[in-house]
């Protein structure tokens, strides 16, 4: 799949997830979708390539190398610049303990993997429309 | 000049100042706002025991003897240190029987025995009558030689004075008089003297002051210090054997001993002290800060003697001046009429301070102990009939005072000069010490009988007499002085001061040795032999036992009888007065939660509680006596106490077990909590698990499913791609089995239950087979595999499959993690001593020394997470750890940054205790 040209309206995606294959799925959901899509594979990529990319949404695995899930969130939320950044929060560890501090953290979605494609593209859509 | 008015007048109004304090003492007690009721004063009455023999003698004593002076102050010292553990016990045992005198103790504990009350008195009295004597004659003396001043004459023979031109008594009268006020002011005969002990501590701080002065005179004022006169006293020939102790001089080691014993006994059994630490005392818990203090104390009023005694002898030509007297006489030769008058009511202060509290002890005995029990059992005197006896109480007491100061007064007369003033006193010491054996063994040993306390107390006190009292009056001439060089009747074995050919001896020594010996061997014989009776049983478990009991239940538990509440009321009011039986009897119901006074029940508890008030008054045999004149008591039998015993002795046992049984609960209870801990650690351990392997479940899972949901949604796609993602999901498919084959094989081996197969197996042909499974993943990877196997290396027994499973599961890590480019991986098998070593190397990047530990740990792989995700479960190193362990061997790795790194293990090539199973036994002699 080729990248489609940059667009003042195409919405920018940021995938973070260290799981190839993962990245493979989203970044094909995203881009089927229209949006723009970058890709990093660990936190510190992440924390980068949202400052540089500015994406409008981030899919954000929690389980990320050298800087987890939890910690990108809270920078995130802790730039000024960044407010109006979408972040969903991917885990495999479901339990409730870790939606919570999610959500605490400043997360507007919460997923467990694995998800459905389906109810994962409406979030995105909803996120998206939201910050329009 | 000094006249004589002014020292009289000086005398008398420091006992006025001591009789203010002692009224102020009272007044305060009165109001409940007791002045003794603190340690230091407590402390400070123990200081009693430094009297006027102290005071002048303690010098006199150096003066011939150097630090032969010691002993009398290091047994104090050295028995105070145990007083927490026979003190505390005394001062209980009094409280709890309301004891009044030493007296009263030995006759209490023996049964309630008058008998035996009476004879302790009276070796009291007899004993102590030397030593008050002794106070009378350093009174006198240092009067009559302060009224010469400045002249230092040494007072004629004090026996040569007409009676009534003796200062001594005057003295003697004077002393009664005021001892007579300040003990037996009070109607109420038994309460405690606290105005009397406030004066007495005062006493003690006025006589330091007072030594301490001169003391500091001597040494500083006309010498440079102690280190001028021991300079100056051991250049002085005549001195310098006075500065080696214990050597050359009259003190021998055996005498050293023995003054030592003498004076632990002394500060616990002479009359007076048992008044101001037992019957005096406020509260136990004083004897904390007095264990102490009173050494201290001792130290302070010891810490000038030689310097005195030394300074004397060079001030005087030699025996003009009688050491005894240095104290006062050598001020006076240095013309310093303050500082002599000073000394002289120092002097005054250790002496009266001595008499009062000696005789109201002496008075309390004689009166409760000898006198009462007589009168008591007259019954033509119709004394239990008389409606009040307090006052007749305090007649008596009073009486007793006067007489005891008279027999002191003629002691000093008839044989005051036999002896130095040390030496009386040591004659006192003597006597006293007759008691240790009975109160000591009274309270620790229940053994003790009346019949053994009576015949040890007056075998002990019969030698004392003819060893100490009597040789003093033959030296005074009232006995012919033949008794002494021959013997009685010219019986040489049977001369007082050498009994039974014992020679050698000091005459103290000689005397303790004998009585000692008699006192505690017949005590103990008799004991042993006699049969004690109820009562005596009884006795002896209330003192010995005494920190088991608890409240007033002790002493009722041995009485059974009928008694009536009036009579019991009407018989206190008689010795207490009307006032105080009231008093008494609504504390006791309130104690009890009764409304009034009529509803007092005349049980044991109530007989129980009058008696030992009334002891408080009479002693404890005469309140029996009386007590037993009002009820009709059912005599108990010696089986029935010794059951009253036994049932104690068995609730004792039942509550030991109970505490015990409660502290296994706990100790149970804390290694159930222990375990508890390690359940919930362990609990943890397995949902931090489950959560991991859920996590590493998912992730497959995951691609899986979104996959197969793009595939499912995009049926447009061109082929390449979906043939991509088809075989993505293939690969996590077999991901997930591989995982989920590893979890349940790792649980399987951790929980025990895996069924291993052991056979021979030889590790080279394992290695070769392990090599061609992975030949395919090589060749995938482009990289080389070289083998550098021994030959020959022996069998061993052991899980082939499972050897398998580790060394594909080396050489799978090895490949995955060897260089990208130019792949190498080695594999090396030896024989190292009885050891099979396996080493698969790569030339990876390798594995820094921290993260060396980790990658044996569950789902955690090093590599370079930066790119790609290693592929693997993160089980397989554990895996292969644990079934090396399994033979006992051991799996490791070594490694450095940019060198790639090496996987090891060796096993033994005895694994333990796997033995081929049979039949799968291979010939080995073929």
């Amino acid at each position: 799949m080729k990248k489609r040209p940059l667009q003042t309206i195409t919405k920018k995606v940021l995938i973070a997830d260290d799981e190839p294959n993962i990245v493979i799925s989203l970044k094909f959901l995203m881009e089927h979708c229209g949006y723009t899509v970058r890709v990093a594979r660990n936190g510190e990529e992440a924390l980068q390539q949202t400052e540089i990319f500015k994406p409008d949404l981030i899919l954000l695995d929690v389980m990320l190398p050298l800087r987890n899930g939890f910690d990108v969130c809270r920078k995130i939320r802790e730039n000024a610049a960044l407010q109006a950044t979408k972040i969903i929060m991917l885990t495999a560890k479901g339990h409730e303990a870790e939606i919570a501090k999610g959500y605490a953290l400043g997360a507007d979605v919460y997923v467990t993997k694995p998800f459905g494609t389906k109810e994962l593209l409406e979030q995105v859509k909803r996120l998206l429309s939201e910050s329009a | 000049m000094l006249p004589g008015w002014v020292i009289i007048v000086t005398s008398f109004a420091y006992l006025g100042i001591l009789f203010a304090i002692a009224y102020y003492g009272d007044k305060r007690a009165d109001a409940g706002r007791s002045i003794i009721a603190n340690p230091y004063v407590y402390s400070l009455s123990l200081g009693v025991y430094a009297t006027a023999w102290t005071f002048y003698g303690s010098v006199g004593r150096a003066a011939s003897n150097g630090v032969g002076f010691l002993p009398i102050y290091l047994g104090p010292t050295l028995m105070i240190a145990l007083w927490w553990l026979v003190m505390r016990k005394i001062i209980r045992i009094s409280k709890v029987n309301r004891i009044t005198s030493l007296a009263d103790f030995i006759g209490s504990r023996y049964g309630k025995s008058a008998l035996l009350a009476g004879l302790a008195s009276v070796i009291a009295v007899v004993g102590i009558v030397p030593y008050i004597s002794l106070q009378l004659k350093a009174v006198s003396t240092s009067f009559t030689i302060l009224l010469q001043y400045p002249q230092i004459i040494m007072p004629i023979k004090l026996g040569a004075v007409p009676v009534l031109s003796d200062t001594a008594l005057y003295v003697a009268l004077l002393l009664a008089a005021f001892t007579i006020l300040f003990g037996t002011r009070h109607l109420d005969a038994s309460e405690r003297h606290e105005g009397m002990v406030a004066a007495i501590a005062f006493e003690s701080l006025v006589k330091l002051l007072a030594f301490l002065a001169v003391g500091f005179f001597v040494t500083f004022g006309i010498y440079n210090g102690f280190a001028d006169i021991f300079t100056r006293a051991a250049a002085n020939p005549k001195l310098q054997p006075l500065l080696t102790p214990l050597d050359g001089v009259a003190g021998s080691y055996g005498s050293w001993v023995w003054l030592t014993i003498l004076s632990m006994f002394a500060i616990m059994f002479l009359p007076r002290q048992f008044q101001v630490s037992v019957v005096e005392n406020v509260d136990e818990n004083h004897l904390n800060k007095a264990i102490w203090l009173f050494p201290l104390y001792m130290l302070a009023i010891n810490i000038f003697v030689l310097p005195m005694a030394f300074g004397g002898l060079m001030h005087f030509p030699k025996g003009i001046v009688d050491a005894d007297t240095f104290v006062l006489t050598v001020p006076m030769a240095e013309r310093q009429q303050g500082l002599a008058l000073l000394v002289f009511i120092g002097g005054l202060s250790a002496a009266t301070g001595m008499v009062i509290v000696e005789t109201i002890a002496l008075s309390t005995m004689l009166c409760n102990d000898l006198v009462m029990p007589v009168l008591l059992r007259m019954k033509m005197l119709r004394l239990t009939e008389r409606k009040d006896l307090s006052s007749l109480l305090l007649g008596i007491r009073r009486g007793a005072i006067v007489l005891v100061l008279l027999l002191g007064y003629g002691y000093f007369r008839l044989a005051g000069e036999a002896y130095a003033l040390v030496s009386i006193g040591l004659v006192s010491f003597a006597a006293v010490a007759q008691f240790a054996p009975v109160i000591l063994g009274g309270i620790f040993w229940k053994g003790g009988t009346r019949m053994g306390a009576l015949a040890g107390l007056s075998i002990g006190f019969l030698i004392w007499s003819y060893t100490l009292l009597l040789p003093a009056f033959a030296k005074s001439g009232w006995l012919p002085i033949s008794f002494l060089d021959q013997g009685p009747f010219g019986i040489a074995l049977m001369k007082p001061q050498q009994l039974f050919g014992l020679a050698g001896l000091d005459e103290i020594t000689h005397a303790m040795i004998w009585s000692m010996l008699c006192n505690i061997g017949v005590y103990v014989g008799v004991s042993l032999k006699s049969r004690p009776s109820a009562i005596e049983q009884a006795q002896a478990t209330l003192f010995v036992d005494v920190f088991k009991q608890t409240g007033e239940s002790g002493g009722s538990r041995f009485w059974r009888g009928t008694a009536s509440v009036p009579e019991l009321h009407a018989l206190l009011g008689r010795f207490l007065g009307r006032e105080r039986a009231d008093e008494a009897f609504a504390s006791y119901a309130r104690q009890r939660r009764l409304g009034s006074i009529n509803e007092i029940k005349a049980d044991a508890a109530l007989v129980n509680f009058a008696e030992t008030l009334l002891a408080g008054a009479i002693g404890a045999a005469s309140a029996r006596v009386m007590v037993a004149s009002v009820v009709e008591e059912e005599p108990l039998g010696i089986d029935e106490v010794m059951n009253i015993l036994d049932e104690t002795s068995q609730v004792i046992a039942y509550s030991h077990k109970l505490e015990q049984k409660s502290q296994e609960l706990e100790i149970a209870t804390a290694e159930l909590r222990a375990a508890n801990e390690r359940l919930k650690e362990l609990d943890k351990l397995k949902d931090d698990f489950v959560s991991t392997v859920s996590h590493e479940l998912r992730t497959p899972l995951t691609s899986i499913r979104a996959l197969s949901e793009i595939l499912h949604g995009h049926p447009q796609l061109d082929i390449s791609e979906r043939s991509k993602y088809l075989n993505i999901i293939v690969k996590e498919s077999e991901r997930l089995t591989r995982l989920i084959n590893d979890v349940l094989d790792l649980s399987k081996i951790e929980s025990g239950s895996v069924e291993w197969n052991i056979t021979e197996v030889d590790l080279k042909g394992v290695i070769e087979d392990a090599v061609s499974a992975t030949s395919q993943l090589f060749k995938e990877n482009n990289a080389r595999l070289e083998l550098k196997l021994s030959e020959n290396v022996p069998v061993i027994c052991a899980d082939r499959d499972r050897l398998m499973q580790v060394v594909i599961n080396m050489l799978s890590n090895a490949v995955k993690f060897c260089d990208r480019k130019a792949g190498l991986v080695s594999i090396r098998l030896r024989q190292i001593a009885q050891l099979l070593r396996v080493d698969v190397h790569d030339n990876g990047p390798g594995i820094s020394p921290g993260d060396q530990h980790i990658v044996f740990e569950k789902f955690r792989q090093a590599g370079d997470t930066l790119t790609e995700k290693p592929q693997g479960t993160g089980l397989g190193l554990t895996i292969s750890r644990h079934i090396i362990e399994h033979f006992n061997g051991k799996l490791w790795v070594e490694s450095e940054i940019g060198k790639g790194a090496t996987f090891s293990f060796s096993l033994p090539l005895k694994t333990g205790s796997y033995s081929p199973i049979p039949g799968h036994e291979l010939n080995l002699e073929t």
